[in-house]
């Protein structure tokens, strides 16, 4: 009986837990909104086009949580591999959709290379893999400027002299991509209201989804749940544990290619140097704010914490001003938000399971 | 013989191997390329001195098993209240300084206990809870500087007449206390701020005598084998609250003694990525995540500093092409990356 009743409490408890961070977020976004005085059609334009922006990146994050794996902050090396397809494809001067086909196209060979060199670093790193590819992402960060900025245009033909330094090689640090701008969101333009729906990038995240739906039911999808509730089980079961781990990094890091090319065509120009920095950041602390965990995660979770996390971020310097007369303060708030996030989300992750480990220990001991 | 080189690069590590091979090529080419090799290794020692302190907050938190100190950010925002709350009082010269330290250390050993009850809750996960503790701290001083009340008009942004600046010069207060003792000048280019390496050798003592002491070597036992030191009575959690109490008041000690030689506060984001090059240079100095001894740490600050140091002027003279930023991002996250993979490698 007193078994019971336990059980009981903790559910609530738990799914209070699992929900809090959303919940948070809508209280926050409740108070912040009437203060920063947007108007209603603005705020909707606003999400709807950050929601086909971001949507994508996110999604990409939730193949490795499945493995196992948690939080992938390698996601950027695909990044990477995206802006150098998107480099070339400016270079050639190729516009619209073929445009973004073809960058997705040289990206994608790229991402699967990186995603394989991530995926097999992971594998020495169990326990630990989200700091390490925390650090892999830094590190490549190093290599692709080293690529960008040294050897594309002397060593690596690119000859456009509206990409290239005005020293005759390197990549400059903005890069206007006109051809490409909006390329995907206007191919099905559809007016509501004064609003624009981007359908098309909408249709492409639908259909991805479908594709996440249908691959958690395949035996690799199955194999992947497996891994990620007990490796070592999984192991003995049969499953190539460190192949199955390397196919979810590349997944992840191809998508978070896709996604990248995505979101440049939208914002239509391209901080070489920055864009795949906060691209990572952005896109966990999003999934997050979504009520996802390290270990869970839903398309569900996507959809809200792109919404909650961009609502506060359109609204939050504007709200900053008006309440405290600095932008500024805002702007700090919201970086603050996004990193406290993320931290928060992982000492919950990290203390339920030391709470699991500590259970487990009590009834071993017949306690 | 060549099972002892071979032995030798196995213990030292591929990495470690390179990098200081690497270094040593700078400073062999420096005289061709017509740089000048006292000017680049006094600039290395100066810089050793102004980092070391921040490196030698990596080794408590080492030892004691809780992994590599990202959060060395907590240590740093402490230091620097000290040091605006310090020009904000007015006191110049080496009182300043020292007003500084006494109102830094305390604000360190209190934010480094909330920080060491939070990584006891999360063993295993500390590195990346760490970083972003780090991250999030740092985030929520901008908020902080922003609004806190200081008055200094050395301090605040001129025009709002509140708010901090973003860079405050330490000059006319304690810029240089540490470096203006004993310094060593030789000819015009060689210069060795003895008072500042004493005061970091001082520091090194410390910590060294600390994991002589009972607690120390609680510490450490902690650090190689937490279950064998609960068996034997030490109190696991509370050990591990010292070593990270500890790493934080070093971390603000070790921003004070970086800004009296480099000569300005740099708040708001300033703190962002100070962990990085302290963590790579730890690592470099031969450390492992759960093994740190004061040679690493000097040995670390020196060749990592050597190479910030010397990368800019000689490939900027060999390549005409400013290399120094990009080879900084691959060696120190290299060489975190190589450590981190390590671990796992030796336990099997």
């Amino acid at each position: 009986m007193a078994d019971k009743k336990k059980k009981g409490s903790l559910s609530l408890k738990s799914v209070l837990a699992n929900n809090a961070v959303p919940i948070i977020f809508i209280a926050l976004s409740a108070v912040a909104i009437p203060i920063s005085g947007f108007s209603g059609t603005y705020l909707v334009q606003e999400m709807l086009t950050r929601l086909a922006r971001n949507s994508f990146l996110v999604l990409s994050l939730l193949i490795p949580i499945l493995a196992g794996m948690g939080l992938n902050f390698g996601m950027v090396l695909g990044a990477m591999a995206g802006q150098i397809g998107l480099i070339f494809v400016t270079d050639w001067a190729v516009a619209g959709v073929p445009g973004m086909m073809l960058a997705a196209l040289i990206g994608m060979p790229i991402a699967i290379l990186l995603g394989y060199i991530c995926g097999a670093v992971l594998n020495k790193a169990k326990g630990r893999e989200m700091v390490t590819s925390y650090i892999l992402g830094f590190f490549i960060n190093g290599v692709y400027q080293l690529i960008v900025l040294y050897t594309m245009g002397r060593i690596i033909p690119v000859h456009n002299p509206q990409l290239v330094l005005s020293r005759g090689y390197g990549i400059r640090n903005a890069i206007n991509l006109t051809g490409l701008r909006h390329a995907l969101d206007n191919l099905v333009p559809i007016r509501i209201a004064s609003i624009d729906v981007p359908v098309a990038t909408f249709i492409f995240i639908g259909i991805f989804c479908i594709f996440i739906v249908w691959f958690r039911n395949t035996k690799l999808g199955q194999d992947m749940r497996a891994l990620g509730q007990d490796m070592k089980v999984a192991e003995e079961a049969g499953i190539p544990v460190e192949r199955t781990r390397i196919i979810a990094i590349v997944i992840s890091t191809v998508l978070a290619c896709f996604g990248q090319i995505i979101f440049l065509q939208n914002i239509g120009t391209m901080n070489t140097y920055n864009s795949h920095d906060q691209a990572g950041m952005f896109a966990i602390a999003a999934l997050l704010i979504g009520g996802a965990s390290v270990s869970r995660a839903t398309i569900t979770n996507v959809f809200v914490g792109v919404m909650l996390f961009h609502l506060m971020f359109v609204v939050s310097p504007m709200a900053g001003k008006e309440l405290i007369g600095q932008a500024q303060l805002g702007e700090y708030f919201r970086v603050f938000v996004s990193y406290g996030i993320i931290a928060l989300a992982l000492v919950l992750h990290a203390w339920r399971r030391m709470r699991e480990r500590a259970e487990a220990r009590r009834s071993l001991r017949g306690e | 013989m060549k099972d002892q080189i071979t032995a030798f690069i196995e213990a030292a590590g591929w990495p470690r191997i390179i990098i200081a091979l690497f270094l040593l090529s700078l400073f062999v080419a420096a005289p061709f390329v017509g740089v000048r090799i006292d000017a680049s290794l006094s600039d290395t020692l100066v810089r050793v001195g102004m980092n070391g302190v921040l490196v030698l907050a990596m080794v408590p938190m080492i030892q004691s098993g809780c992994g590599l100190n990202f959060g060395l950010p907590l240590g740093i925002i402490a230091g620097l209240l000290g040091a605006v709350t310090s020009i904000q009082i007015g006191v110049r010269g080496g009182a300043g300084f020292l007003i500084a330290m006494c109102i830094a250390v305390p604000l360190a050993v209190v934010l480094g206990w909330f920080y060491g009850q939070l990584l006891n809750r999360v063993k295993g996960d500390e590195m990346m809870i760490a970083t972003y503790v780090g991250f999030s701290s740092v985030a929520l001083m901008c908020m902080a500087w922003l609004l806190l009340p200081y008055t200094s008009p050395t301090m605040i942004w001129g025009y709002g007449g509140s708010g901090l600046r973003t860079t405050i010069s330490t000059e006319g207060f304690w810029l240089n206390v540490l470096s203006k003792h004993l310094n060593i000048q030789i000819g015009e280019f060689f210069y060795v701020p003895i008072g500042m390496f004493l005061f970091f050798a001082l520091m090194v003592l410390l910590v060294w005598a600390f994991f002589r002491t009972k607690t120390g070597t609680a510490v450490t036992a902690v650090g190689s084998n937490p279950e064998f030191a609960r068996a034997s009575g030490i109190d696991v959690d509370s050990m591990r609250t010292i070593s990270v109490i500890l790493s934080t008041v070093l971390g603000a000690i070790g921003i004070l003694v970086y800004e009296q030689s480099f000569g300005f506060i740099q708040l708001y984001m300033g703190p962002f990525y100070m962990a990085f090059p302290a963590v790579a240079a730890i690592l470099l100095g031969g450390a492992s995540v759960n093994k740190a001894s004061m040679v690493n740490v000097v040995v670390g600050t020196f060749l990592f500093q050597g190479i910030l140091t010397m990368t800019p002027s000689v490939i900027n003279s060999v390549m005409q092409t400013d290399m120094s930023e990009v080879i900084r991002i691959i060696v120190s996250n290299g060489m975190i990356l190589y450590a981190l993979t390590r671990k796992v490698m030796v336990k099997r």
